[in-house]
């Protein structure tokens, strides 16, 4: 079967005795082939709005169309055995096997024995399972991954246009749910299905989605839009904010040392006199006057002592590590201060002369500054 | 047999168990005579279950504490339900004879097992965090048991109480068969009471019965701690599951 | 009728010999003893309580079962009715048997009907609490999942809820069928026959005791064997372990 359109038009839910709708007016169009995520802090009704698409939940109003067609106007059983369902508690049927598990809605549909028999180890197969080793074996003989995996093999049994996947992966320990968000990408490239998946986690939210749709609370959509947009102009400050963190770590990892405003600290050389030392200090960020060498390379901090005189005596406190470089990416240079429990590091230009003084309170600055960095969001998208 | 007379033999049935009647031979039967039946009955019952508890209630409580044992407090609760009430009487006549303390005796055996394995279920289920909290804190093995493990063990322990108080009173009734005088009597000695008294036995036992199920219940739910009862009001997790999930569409 | 059908069925009630001792060592007979010789050679008087007793244990269970389930089907639906299903039910399971018989005597008359109601008045509530229970316990994402697969409310019934909740309705028929067998043993107050009124025939002969006695563990024994068995053959994924 071909991937289906699928399309919400002002879908909404109110549960009986409820003045607030779980869902208002969701509008959303997915294309063919599409991953959508329904993104969103808990109690914003993703899960709500993804049940309402095989009618695990009717809408009270609006509108459901797959394939230009309601879903309204079909049998809630009849429309379910043709779109997959996976959710993150899997529900495996414990009292069946493997195979029979996954057997479970070509049965409904009353496919034959041998074809059953073979789609289910094709099924097997295509997500990675050993048909031989597993076929005969009940649940409860399944690792949690390989649980997660059957689950994803039942609800593509049928070959169905649209798949509902419900934090599939939330159960799962972090090393292997990054395997198997990988795996699932490779699978999707090769199967082309329609997909609604709901997830409560952004950076899942980047990686799997295709478009994503982020609710707040009371099922309004704040924006629904490729993670690329969705990074680079967020729709609003919820937006922003549910974004954030995520959006933050990513830039650090893109900007480098010269991108942001460095700290100034007065820069004295031996023999100087402290007087034009101390005058200095009043315009600088940073009241501890640094030592540099002739070349203006970095020898350490001054003590007190130093500058106790009429001129600067190479008296130090500390050497000047961490030195960070100009085109250092951010990430590294704040491993590095925090490697040598550090607030503050000088920063050098090629030739090893003092350009500045790189702070951890710098690079909170520029993470909080979001329009300073425009690359960030490009390069996310590869992430 | 129609229905009016079948309201007629509760109806004299009743009448005997208040007022008694005499019989051909001249001796008193039902009335005032009745009542000595039901203290007997009563006093059996009463006996063999305080005897039943001192030994099954700090013995389930001892095992659960230590956790160990679960295989003897579980089946013996098993053994006890395959081995028939009127067996086990006839047993204690056949080898040891007739009389209140034999009686008794066989009672007792018969009250221990449901007791028992309520204790020490009740005391297993308790959560461990909760005894090691207790631990933690200091607490003396002793004080756990009875300050933690106890109260929270209370509810079941009085479930099996009442098991056992129910089957107890409903096996004193064939108790005359070893020679004490219970309710039993005007059923197993049939020709001395005729079949209203029996009926009248009949009806006064289960009514004992009811009385003791509906005491104990009320008692049990004295005993439960208001915190569990607090906590088995909450919707159970597999409700809160199906909360979130919502209610489903019906076709 | 059912009532008229189990009544046709049930044998001729076996007259109770009360205090025949013929047969075996008369010293040993005579002193009320426990007499290899004579339980040889009078074992046979033993096997026609036997069977009725298999007979009163095995129609109640199978009528207890049978109504217990239909009601737990309803409740499972109508979930307000378990309430006042576990109180009705409750009291049948409080009334002693031994008051029940006579208390049926009026209405059904002496026989294995008024045996047999009896009993299954004192199965329902033990039936009925663990298949309610069973169903209950089935895994909530097992449901969900079922449904959003397409499976219809019976289909999910039938093919899910049931055969997840048979552990615990098999326990329910083993601990009523172990319980029946220790009633059925004062059936014969309702004139239903069982081994029980080859115990009270003769309560001081250690020998009757022991084997009419001995035969009713046995047989609690035996079917609680049976029901166990048949509940691993049909239950195969409980004993499913992680390899």
């Amino acid at each position: 079967m071909d991937a289906a359109t699928l399309v919400l038009d002002e879908a909404t839910k109110v549960y009986p005795g409820q003045d607030e709708p779980a869902v208002d007016r969701l509008s959303l169009e997915v294309g063919a082939g599409e991953i959508c995520v329904l993104v969103g802090p808990s109690g914003c009704g993703k899960t709500t709005a993804m049940r309402m698409v095989n009618r695990m939940i009717d809408i009270t109003s609006g509108d459901i169309l797959i394939d230009g067609a309601s879903v309204r106007d079909r049998d809630p059983a009849e429309l379910r055995r043709q779109i997959g369902y996976a959710i993150q508690q899997i529900g495996l049927f414990p009292h069946l096997t493997i195979a029979e598990n996954v057997a479970t809605v070509p049965k409904l549909l009353r496919w034959d024995r041998d074809r059953i028999r073979a789609r289910v180890d094709e099924l097997l197969a295509l997500v990675q399972l050993d048909p031989d080793e597993t076929r005969d074996r009940y649940p409860a003989q399944l690792s949690g991954g390989q649980r997660q995996r059957v689950g994803v093999a039942r609800a593509l049994a049928v070959d169905p246009p649209l798949m509902l996947m419900d934090e599939p992966f939330g159960a799962i320990d972090p090393i292997n749910r990054e395997k198997l968000q990988n795996e699932f990408l490779r699978l999707q490239r090769e199967i082309r299905k329609t997909i609604v998946f709901v997830t409560h986690d952004i950076d899942e939210a980047i990686k799997m989605g295709d478009r994503i749709a982020i609710l707040r609370k009371g099922g309004r959509l704040a924006q629904y839009a490729p993670p690329a947009e969705l990074l680079m102009e967020p729709a609003d400050r919820f937006v922003e904010d549910f974004v954030g963190a995520d959006r933050a770590l990513k830039r650090l990892a893109l900007q480098r040392v010269r991108d942001i405003d460095l700290w100034r600290a007065p820069l004295a050389r031996a023999g100087d006199p402290v007087a034009s030392v101390r005058a200095q200090t009043a315009a600088c960020d940073l009241p501890y006057p640094l030592l540099v060498d002739e070349a203006g390379r970095p020898l350490g901090w001054l003590s007190e002592a130093a500058l106790a005189g009429e001129t600067v005596t190479a008296d130090l406190v500390s050497d000047p590590q961490p030195i960070v470089e100009l085109d250092d990416v951010l990430r590294d240079a704040l491993s590095d201060l925090l490697q040598h429990e550090s607030q503050y590091g000088p920063v050098v230009d090629a030739r090893g002369a003092v350009a500045g003084v790189l702070s951890i309170e710098a690079i909170g600055h520029a993470l909080r500054d979001s329009d300073a960095v425009p690359r960030a969001a490009d390069a996310a998208v590869e992430g | 047999m129609s229905t009016l007379a079948f309201l007629g033999e509760f109806g004299e049935a009743i009448q005997f168990i208040f007022e008694g009647e005499t019989t051909r031979e001249g001796t008193q039967v039902g009335g005032s005579q009745f009542l000595e039946l039901t203290v007997e009955h009563i006093k059996v019952s009463v006996v063999a279950m305080v005897v039943a508890c001192a030994l099954a209630i700090p013995l389930g409580l001892w095992l659960g504490h230590i956790r160990r044992g679960s295989f003897l407090a579980i089946s013996l609760s098993n053994v006890g339900r395959a081995v028939p009430s009127l067996a086990l009487i006839a047993f204690f006549v056949a080898y040891l004879g007739v009389g209140f303390t034999n009686v008794t005796l066989a009672l007792v055996l018969l009250a221990i097992p449901p007791i028992l394995t309520n204790a020490y279920v009740g005391v297993t289920q308790v959560h461990r965090e909760t005894v090691d909290a207790a631990r933690g804190m200091g607490m003396t093995e002793a004080r756990i048991a009875l300050r933690v493990e106890l109260p929270l063990a209370l509810p079941l322990i009085f479930g099996g109480i009442k098991t056992s108080a129910v089957n107890v009173i409903a096996t004193a009734t064939i108790a005359p068969l070893a020679g004490v005088t219970t309710l039993g009597d005007a059923i197993i000695n049939v020709s001395g009471y005729g079949d209203v008294g029996r009926l009248a036995a009949a009806i006064s036992v289960a009514a004992l019965a009811v009385m003791t199920e509906l005491t104990l219940g009320a008692a049990q739910r004295a005993v439960t701690p208001r915190g569990i009862r607090l906590e088995s009001g909450r919707p159970s997790r597999r409700r809160t599951l199906s909360t979130r999930i919502g209610r489903t569409a019906s076709p | 009728m059912v009532a008229s059908a189990v009544a046709a069925l049930t044998a001729p009630l076996a007259q109770v010999q009360l205090r025949d001792r013929s047969g075996g060592d008369a010293g040993c007979v005579a002193d009320d003893g426990l007499c290899p010789g004579w339980i040889a050679d009078n074992f046979d008087r033993y096997v026609d309580p036997l069977v009725q007793h298999v007979y009163l244990v095995l129609a109640s269970v199978a009528i207890g079962f049978a109504i217990s389930f239909a009601l737990a089907l309803v409740a499972h639906r109508h979930r307000w009715m378990i309430a006042p299903i576990v109180q009705v039910t409750g009291i049948l399971y409080t009334l002693p048997s031994i008051a029940v018989f006579f208390l049926l005597l009026p209405l059904t008359g002496r026989g294995s009907l008024t045996a047999i109601v009896a009993l299954v008045a004192y199965s329902l509530l033990i039936i009925f609490r663990n298949i309610t229970t069973g169903l209950d316990n089935v895994p909530e994402e097992a449901r969900d999942a079922g449904r959003g697969m397409g499976l219809t409310d019976r289909q999910l019934l039938w093919r899910v809820e049931l055969p997840l909740a048979l552990p615990e309705i098999m326990a329910g028929l083993r601990i009523a069928t172990t319980t029946t067998v220790g009633l059925a043993t004062l059936a014969f107050f309702a004139g239903a026959g069982g081994l029980g009124g080859q115990i009270f025939a003769d309560i001081n002969f250690k020998s009757n005791v022991v084997v009419a006695g001995g035969l009713a563990v046995l047989l609690a024994a035996v079917l609680d064997a049976a029901i166990l068995l048949a509940q691993r053959a049909i239950t195969p994924w409980t004993r499913a372990r992680a390899a």
